[in-house]
């Protein structure tokens, strides 16, 4: 288990961590979400022994970092925001280099180098240059770096930053791969990311930890969850809208929306009274059918399952 | 004890080859064996002055150094710092005082082989004359161990700053320093505001003194003695200066 206590760090009279407290097990994978400038690189920096805290500490497996730098280290992969390579190496030197300063030698230090290469499909340029790579290859060289050694816990930062989708979806099916035997954190502010990838989530925001959640509960904080989602073409109905959904049994309130170009489908959203899943589906049943026979044409009716950017938005703008 | 040797060698070995990948090696080699030539040849007349001894030769050495390594040690950790490699190396299982040791062997290690492949000048000496090549060997040695203390300095000057050409300047102001310890211009500034025996102590620090006996053939103890000083000194305030670096 990771368990960060208090971290906090300050650089001059800026807080960049204010006591960032959480815990990590294996099997987990906790999102760091946050704004820019939030702190996440620098609680990450600091689990990783990069930088001191100014207080607090965190203990893996119960080994203080700060005590004991170098056995924490030896259970800990990490990819850096930066990730900062050795341009003047080819990929396999580099994780050579990686792999013998962690101890690996031989025919060992071979194997582990070409098993990491072959996870992160890396294999086509390991014999070139780093500054020769593109973004997404030198972030993969990145990865396979963190890896190399088969680490009980992963720190990533922003490890799908600047990859194209397909690369993105790469990365993310790899890390959920292993998150069976290892626990995983992952900085991101592509909050999609989050709700496909992580298990857990935490917001930052100015320095402070505000949530430790999952990405489930943090979208039912938006106001809008478990409201009635409708696209519908009102324009042939034959009585007014506003009155007929205000006829329907069930609705608390409702808003009707402009229509996105090209599109003759009008957003509304409906507000139930109760927002119990039965009693959205029997309220569902009677606004389709009230719609439907006065003529208005439904393109989709659905739950909201709640936007996360919109909660995120809520919790850290100030 | 095993895992640190590992360590270093590795760091060490990236360091080392790291020197051959770009141009810097090469041009250091080259500059350093063209410069020795020439003021050992044209400034002080090595071949005029008839007789087989490689003083002139040797005595040039700590001019040469006082460029020629700083210009070698400037990048070790300036430019970790600049690409940000150094989050890479610090976030690895490795202390620091590894990571200065190992730097500063590659660096050493790649001035001590410029200095060998001067050998060519003691051939011509030994083809045109009888040199005393107990002189010869106890020169070289002297050599190596000098600029084994210059390139200490010039990797804790690269420590203290992301920028290549501040640590260049700092580690030849402080070379400067230790090497004219002991003659007027420096003494002067310190018998102006400090007592005798600082003076004293001062001039005792002189690189040139130390290493004048050495090219005389006269391997002093204290002479070795004082220069391994110099590169454990500054090999300690390095690392104290990378573990500060996190705070």
């Amino acid at each position: 288990m990771i368990e960060a206590k208090s971290l906090t760090r300050s650089f001059g009279l800026i807080k960049a961590a204010d006591s960032v407290s959480f815990k990590v097990e294996k099997g987990d994978i906790l999102g760091f979400l946050g704004p820019n400038g939030a702190g996440k690189s620098t609680t990450m920096r600091m689990l990783t022994g990069y930088i001191t805290p100014s207080s607090g500490d965190t203990f893996i497996d119960g080994d203080s970092v700060s005590r004991n730098p170098l056995k924490t280290k030896t259970k800990t992969g990490y990819l850096s925001e930066t990730s900062p390579l050795y341009s003047d190496m080819t990929v396999t030197e580099f994780l050579d280099f990686c792999a013998e300063t962690r101890g690996f030698k031989g025919r060992q230090k071979k194997l582990k180098r070409d098993e990491a290469i072959e996870k992160c499909f890396i294999k086509d340029v390991a014999s070139q240059q780093i500054h020769t790579l593109s973004k997404g290859y030198r972030q993969r060289v990145s990865f396979a770096q963190s890896i190399l050694h088969d680490p009980q816990y992963l720190i990533l930062d922003e490890p799908t930053d600047g990859l194209d989708p397909n690369q993105k979806n790469e990365v993310r099916e790899m890390i959920k791969s292993m998150s069976h035997e290892k626990g995983i954190i992952l900085s991101t502010h592509i909050l999609e990311e989050a709700i496909a990838v992580c298990s857990r989530a935490v917001i930052i925001s100015n320095g402070r930890l505000i949530e430790d959640s999952t990405p489930e509960e943090l979208m039912k904080k938006d106001p809008d969850y478990g409201c009635i989602n409708l696209k519908i073409d009102y324009s042939r109905c034959e009585k007014n809208i506003s009155e007929l959904i205000k006829a329907t049994e069930g609705v608390k309130d409702f808003k009707l929306e402009t229509a996105e170009k090209q599109s003759r489908y009008s957003p509304v959203k409906i507000y139930p009274d109760i927002k119990s899943p039965t009693s959205v589906s029997q309220l569902m049943g009677r606004l389709e059918k009230n719609l439907s026979s006065s003529g208005c044409e439904i393109n989709s009716i659905a739950v909201d399952q709640g936007d996360l950017t919109k909660v995120f938005q809520l919790l850290t703008s100030n | 004890m095993n895992r640190s040797l590992n360590v270093i060698k590795a760091i060490f070995k990236r360091e080392f080859l790291s020197y051959f990948n770009s141009s810097i090696a090469y041009v250091v080699l080259i500059i350093f064996i063209v410069m020795q030539g020439f003021f050992t040849f044209y400034v002080s007349g090595l071949y005029e002055s008839n007789q087989a001894d490689l003083s002139p030769f040797f005595s040039w050495h700590p001019w040469i150094f006082l460029f020629l390594v700083p210009s070698v040690t400037m990048k070790l950790f300036s430019d970790e710092k600049r690409t940000g490699t150094i989050e890479l190396l610090m976030t690895l299982p490795v202390t620091a005082a590894e990571i200065v040791t190992a730097k500063f062997l590659a660096a050493w290690l790649f001035t001590s082989i410029s200095i060998v492949l001067t050998f060519p000048v003691v051939l011509t000496v030994m083809y045109l004359g009888n040199p005393d090549m107990g002189a010869v060997i106890s020169g070289y040695f002297g050599s190596i161990i000098l600029a084994g203390a210059f390139t200490s300095i010039g990797i804790f000057a690269s420590s203290i700053t992301k920028s290549q050409v501040i640590s260049f300047l700092t580690a030849v102001c402080i070379c400067i320093f230790l090497i004219l310890a002991g003659h007027t211009p420096v003494t002067e500034v310190f018998s102006s505001f400090s007592p005798d025996w600082i003076v004293n102590l001062v001039s005792e620090m002189s690189f040139l003194t130390h290493f004048k006996a050495m090219t005389k053939g006269v391997l002093d103890f204290r002479d070795i003695f004082y220069y391994f000083s110099v590169i454990i000194f500054m090999l300690t305030a390095n690392t104290v200066i990378i573990n500060t670096g996190r705070n």
